[in-house]
């Protein structure tokens, strides 16, 4: 790999960064009605206040924040900011910092998504392919059907109708939430329990929606490849069906996959923001859907550029490794 | 690139123009691929269920306050009716249609923008290509749902139907665009097209009259995964608390049926409706778009062993 090629991608990288904080900024800049107003104005409504000093504080906020400056001299303090991840405060949560409520958040859906995207990553890959085998047992395309139905609808649903059978009518699982409501987070044998029966139903319908779309890709990757020259070779010396199956066969269908694999570790922290909200589960995805609730905009602005950075990075690392995964681009 | 054949081929041009095309009645099409046809029977019967039900239910009755709140299901109220006393029949009358009208604003819009460019990128090539590639690129690897998380934050309060699908178009044209693109870049180099070049045929009549036509099985499978994408990511906008907060569409009907806890007060029916319509909907999109797929790129077809 060239420096030329590191930096070409690196540069891009920055770019998306750099695009994303931008729209950040202007976005609500554009947006009629001015925040700090409205939020005052809210305020004093709320405490039955008389409105008259609410100008002096206007433009003495506007002080504060730095919004009495030009224009371009607030859009490189912001970008320095981003820099440091320094999203302001939080307007719900007033002392907590935006990066604080996030980097709480973060574990949560992290943890997550890590554990349900590489299990769905192996079940479907191997049910897939062994759906494409022609040696393989003949009820195994009857599961084709429902995984490819299970992968067109968007998971949220599932996590609600199993929030729904599972927690809320058979009771097996807690309701919501990532932990019992009460105790404290710790580091104890009872505390990981807890989280364990939480998360179940989250990852569970995680999972489910996911296998059936890496079945899929693995599927038509196996077809073709069951249909290579050096496959029919293969089977005119006598290999086992285990050998050609693995080292022939998986091995070869596999390079998208892992393309689409590290993309999707990518979207790890945005993967699943709407089953978090369904289950109320402490991670990014409640986070977002309360700050947009409570118009906490730079919770939100906050959110979405970590969400950015991420992927971007994976995106970036994904292509970088290329090279070392395909020998057939690495001239 | 392009070039190779100057003065080699031209005598036999006429003599190889293939005059009668190799064609395939529509009802073979069909008998051969009976996930299109379930997909479109699917759909269609979506299609019939939004344009016929105003016509048996007073679609004001999907407004909040019309009815009893909070009813199961029963003769009166077929689908039940939410805690803020909508008629559930009369929402998913109402709100079908109208996110369909999302994907199909944002689908075509997304078709027709990425149409362009892809057609630009792969037949122009040269700087215009890496500019147009270039841009894809880069957007491709921003995460779609989270930028229009912001971009529907910011005009919040009186977003409407068309603005929300202007929103989700505005990031659905690079697939479509790059996918178009490379499947551009096969159709150029083909012998037919370089026949027509040699015989003096201008650029535009190319495009439409050779790259075009065999090209609109394709155009036509990632319409159909456009707007699939496009009532997703709405739905998605939508349960997160970004849509039109006055009109009952599928996806707001699911953002207040988690917000007034529907499940935990075990108002089953609540989230019924809007579930199974998505469910069929996606289904329908799914099949369609798997049929059409097999058509514009025969090699999915599987083996038959």
């Amino acid at each position: 790999m060239t420096w030329k090629l590191l930096g070409k991608r690196f540069g891009m990288f920055l770019i998306v960064i750099w695009g994303a904080a931008t729209l950040n900024f202007f976005l609500p800049r554009l947006a009629p009605g001015d925040p700090i107003r409205e939020r005052l104005f809210a305020l004093s409504t709320q405490g039955g206040l008389t409105q008259t000093g609410v100008e002096e504080m206007v433009a003495s906020y506007n002080a504060r924040f730095g919004l009495d400056l030009p224009l371009w001299q607030q859009y490189l303090n912001y970008l320095v900011d981003m820099l440091r991840f320094d999203f302001g405060y939080s307007l719900a949560m007033f002392p907590a910092q935006a990066s604080d409520l996030i980097f709480d958040a973060l574990p949560w859906t992290v943890g997550l998504l890590l554990v349900t995207t590489i299990i769905s990553f192996v079940l479907g890959t191997l049910l897939g392919a062994l759906i494409a085998w022609p040696r393989s047992p003949k009820w195994l395309e009857y599961l084709a059907a429902p995984m490819l139905t299970l992968a067109a609808i968007p998971y949220y649903l599932l996590a609600l109708v199993l929030l729904y059978v599972l927690a809320f009518s058979w009771k097996w699982f807690p309701l919501s939430g990532g932990y019992t409501t009460g105790t404290q987070p710790n580091v104890s044998l009872e505390f990981w329990w807890d989280v364990l029966k939480h998360s179940i139903l989250p990852a569970l319908s995680i999972i489910l929606a996911a296998v059936g779309s890496w079945a899929i890709g693995i599927r038509g990757m196996m077809i073709s490849t069951n249909g290579e020259d050096y496959m029919t070779f293969a089977e005119a010396r006598g290999l086992r069906g285990n050998t050609m199956f693995f080292r022939y066969g998986l091995r070869n269908a596999m390079l998208p996959q892992i393309t689409s694999l590290a993309l999707s570790l990518g979207h790890i922290v945005s993967g699943a923001l709407i089953v978090e909200v369904v289950f109320t589960y402490p991670g990014v995805g409640s986070l977002l859907y309360n700050a947009i609730k409570g118009a906490d905009y730079f919770v939100v602005y906050g959110v979405v550029f970590m969400v950015v950075l991420a992927l971007g990075f994976a995106t970036m690392l994904v292509d970088l490794a290329y090279p070392f995964l395909d020998p057939r681009i690495r001239s | 690139m392009g070039t190779i054949l100057v003065g080699q081929a031209a005598p036999a041009a006429d003599a190889a123009m293939p005059t009668v095309r190799r064609h395939i009645g529509i009802g073979t099409y069909l008998k051969r691929n009976p996930k299109l046809v379930a997909g479109l029977i699917l759909f269609g019967s979506l299609l019939v269920f939004s344009l016929l039900g105003p016509l048996f239910i007073d679609t004001e009755l999907a407004r909040p306050m019309s009815a009893m709140p909070s009813q199961p299901p029963s003769s009166t109220y077929p689908f039940g009716t939410d805690d803020q006393g909508r008629n559930l029949l009369a929402v998913a009358v109402v709100g079908l249609p109208l996110t369909l009208q999302v994907g199909l604003i944002a689908g075509l819009v997304a078709i027709v923008l990425g149409t362009v460019l892809g057609l630009t990128a792969g037949y122009v090539g040269g700087v215009t290509d890496m500019l147009i590639r270039g841009i894809c690129d880069i957007l491709l690897t921003v995460p779609g749902l989270v930028v229009l998380i912001t971009v529907a934050a910011s005009i919040q309060g009186a977003i409407s139907v068309q603005m929300m699908a202007l929103v989700v178009a505005s990031l659905a044209w690079m697939w479509p665009a790059r996918t178009i693109r490379s499947q551009v870049l096969t159709l150029r180099e083909r012998a037919y097209v370089q026949m027509a070049k040699l015989s003096g045929m201008k650029t535009p009549e190319i495009i439409f009259r050779e790259i075009m036509p065999n090209l609109l099985p394709f155009l036509a499978a990632s319409f159909v995964g456009s707007v699939a994408a496009a009532i997703l990511a709405s739905i998605g906008l939508e349960a997160l608390g970004l849509g039109p907060q006055n009109e009952p569409t599928l996806g707001m009907t699911i953002y207040w049926a988690i917000s007034f806890n529907a499940v935990i007060r075990g108002m089953w029916w609540w989230l019924t409706m809007p579930i199974v319509a998505i469910v069929i909907l996606f289904i329908s999109l799914f099949m369609i778009s798997a049929g059409l797929d097999e058509i514009a790129n025969p090699r999915l077809r599987k083996v038959s062993s």
